[in-house]
């Protein structure tokens, strides 16, 4: 159709576009499904009457497949009406949100509640564009104050504010 | 039975006006309301971090509180729809289309003066018919045996997939992967490890609460990081303004009823969301009208019968979720995971044994309901404030809530690294459009669902006409059936219809997109 083709044209620099989505989708519907497919059949499957721990997992793995197959044949005829927002990937903020829950969990580990506090609102607030370093800091000491008031000593949480491994 | 209803009910208000019940209902009606008004948070995620703290509490005060997170968060997003057009929270996208438009009008007080009045009675339509309908549904569910739990659930998975937003097959195919996320951890009835990808800590389940915020939250917050643009402020609002007039009152009636009608019968159903809920009542209240033209230019039956629906359908929710413990939505599966942790299992049984909750939680609706009127009066100027916190300090100091949150589920820092993990998994299914809600109602029922084929299929050895047999359950796996087929229909018309409207297209205009 002339009409798919100008729009592939002019959105090639998005690796997921509205018109290979769906083969995506369908493909890693698939691929979770034979996978929990494969993983169940090694638990004992058992019989109708007498199931045992993989008869559940293996019977919704294949239905999972089927699924991804149906999704994937159905994506052409599934492509949505209006052209849709390109949105460009946001690499600043997506790494920082990653990072700043990783940080949380390795620093809690060494070094305790207020060290992890204040990683987490810092890294994640250089994500946003509109922070500058101060506002982060900023925003980040107020996180600290709010974690030793409200948690530790409000709620008297489980988890010292310094501590190592 | 009726009367037997009235009686307990009558209990149930001396149970929920208890001063410490009181208090933590108030506490979650607070809470819900304050971060339901916040932009891009909901009951989703305003349930799911503070459901640790309840682990503690005793399960009166805990689901009370629950409840009151949920209605008073359902009324923040309505706050933020009229006065901002913020559609953070999906069920009110739709009120956006006519309170936005009023609140231009100037007429935003009076917007939110009718969705409370039209919340209130809706509600308490919903709670009449909770008092009545719950012994009624409690006398069949006694007759429930594992096949016709079954196959129930099986429909309300089935509707839980196909009614979220967007292709049917994409919402199906979460549904089983939540599911499957279900079975991860050590089967109850032979003691093997699932899919624990050899780690000890995934042996005991995966943790509700980390799941939920990982695809509400995390996954929420990557998607609009940078991308949330906050809509200009200089909205106020006075108490004066609330109140609406005597013709607008007239003109919202009916409205509010047919809203509240469309919502219980919604609720009653397992599985259909709340979002598809209000879109209907919307449709409705268009259909009706005598003049549809002034739809989404600030017509006032667009606000009143949308909210009218949504608050209907949160009390009616409850009915399945507490009688047969087949939760209608995301938000009444994370209430369910909330009632099982605190050892109540939720089924017929429910009403009989544990009376005072359930008829103190229906007795907290009403109370709940009317602190948050109480509430919303004075406070409106503070939420209209709070909508206008830059989301660039929200989402940093919402991840701290999140990852203390779930740290204090256990005390372990496992967990947080599930919320990582789900958060990019939700990021990856959100951008290849699959709707994320059903994954919560699979992976809560998915151990129902599982125990309870097991137990089907050994007490009719291996037979699967067990499900047909039985006239409840058969009733059930034909409606399933009915969906399917219904499904595979509109799909295929659709198809059909667009084949058409696209060849068309392409003679009349060549180039039509110039993207």
């Amino acid at each position: 159709m002339a009409e798919m083709e100008t729009a592939d044209g002019s959105q090639q620099r998005g690796f997921i576009n509205k018109y290979n989505k769906d083969y995506y989708a369908g493909a890693l519907m698939l691929f979770i499904g034979l996978g929990a497919a494969y993983q169940g059949s090694r638990y004992s499957i058992g019989t109708l009457s007498h199931m045992g721990p993989g008869f559940f997992p293996v019977s919704l793995g294949v239905l999972l497949a089927l699924i991804g197959v149906a999704i994937a044949l159905g994506a052409k005829s599934s492509v949505p009406p209006g052209p849709e927002k390109y949105l460009a990937p946001e690499w600043r903020g997506w790494i920082c949100i990653c990072l700043s829950i990783v940080a949380f969990i390795v620093l809690g580990k060494y070094g305790g509640l207020l060290p992890a506090t204040f990683a987490i609102s810092f890294i994640s607030a250089m994500g946003d564009r509109g922070n500058t370093w101060k506002s982060a800091l900023g925003l980040s000491l107020v996180m600290c104050v709010i974690c030793v008031v409200v948690f530790w000593w409000a709620l008297r949480m489980q988890f010292p504010l310094f501590q190592w491994g | 039975m009726i009367e037997q209803s009235l009686i307990d009910l009558w209990h149930g208000f001396g149970v929920a006006l208890e001063p410490h019940n009181l208090m933590w209902s108030f506490f979650g009606v607070l809470i819900g309301n304050l971060i339901g008004v916040l932009p891009g948070m909901g009951a989703l995620s305003a349930i799911s971090m503070l459901l640790p703290l309840t682990y503690t509490m005793h399960p009166i005060p805990a689901i009370l509180m629950l409840a009151g997170i949920f209605y008073g968060s359902q009324y923040g997003g309505a706050i933020g729809a009229i006065l901002l057009n913020l559609p953070c929270h999906p069920p009110h996208a739709v009120t956006c289309l006519d309170g936005y438009p009023l609140t231009k009008m100037g007429k935003g007080g009076t917007a939110l003066g009718i969705t409370m009045i039209c919340s209130f009675f809706a509600a308490s339509v919903g709670i009449i018919v909770m008092i009545f309908a719950s012994p009624l549904l409690v006398s069949i569910a006694f007759k429930f045996g594992p096949a016709e739990l079954f196959s129930i659930m099986l429909l309300g998975l089935l509707c839980g997939g196909t009614m979220s937003q967007g292709s049917a097959l994409k919402g199906v195919a979460m549904t089983v992967f939540g599911l499957l996320v279900g079975i991860v951890g050590t089967d109850v009835n032979t003691g093997t490890a699932r899919f624990t990808f050899g780690l000890v800590e995934l042996s005991d389940k995966v943790e509700l609460v980390a799941l939920a915020l990982g695809f509400f939250g995390v996954t929420e917050f990557l998607r609009s990081v940078n991308r949330m643009q906050v809509v200009g402020g200089g909205v106020s609002v006075r108490l004066r303004d609330m109140r609406p007039s005597k013709a607008e009152m007239k003109q919202a009636f009916f409205p509010m009823v047919r809203g509240t009608l469309i919502g219980t019968l919604f609720g009653a159903m397992p599985g259909t969301g709340p979002t598809i809920t209000t879109f209907i009542a919307y449709a409705v209240e268009r259909k009706v009208s005598k003049t549809p033209e002034r739809f989404g230019k600030g017509a006032i039956e667009g606000v009143a019968s949308p909210e009218a629906s949504s608050h209907s359908k949160t009390q009616v929710d409850f009915i399945p979720t507490m009688t047969l413990g087949i939760p209608g939505d995301a938000v009444m599966a994370l209430i369910l995971g909330a009632l099982i942790i605190q050892g109540i299992q939720p089924g017929p049984q429910l009403i009989t044994e544990h009376a005072d909750l359930f008829w103190g939680l229906i007795a907290s609706f009403w109370i709940g309901n009317v602190l948050l009127v109480i509430l919303n009066v004075p406070l409106i100027g503070l939420w209209v404030k709070l909508l206008q916190v830059p989301y660039r300090y929200l989402f940093p100091s919402a991840l701290f809530f999140i990852a203390v949150g779930v740290f204090s589920t256990n005390n372990a820092l496992f967990e947080i690294g599930e919320v990582l993990v789900f958060g990019l998994i939700g990021a990856v299914f959100v951008a290849l459009d699959f709707p994320v809600a059903p994954i919560l109602l699979g992976y809560v029922l998915g151990p129902l669902v599982e125990e309870n084929l097991r137990r089907a299929l050994l007490l009719s050895r291996g037979d699967f006409m067990v499900f047909l047999e039985r006239p409840i359950s058969a009733t059930f796996v034909s409606i399933c059936a009915l969906l399917i087929a219904g499904q595979i229909f509109f799909a295929i018309r659709r198809s059909y219809l667009k084949r058409r409207a696209s060849s068309q297209v392409n003679q009349d205009m060549p180039v039509n997109q110039d993207a």
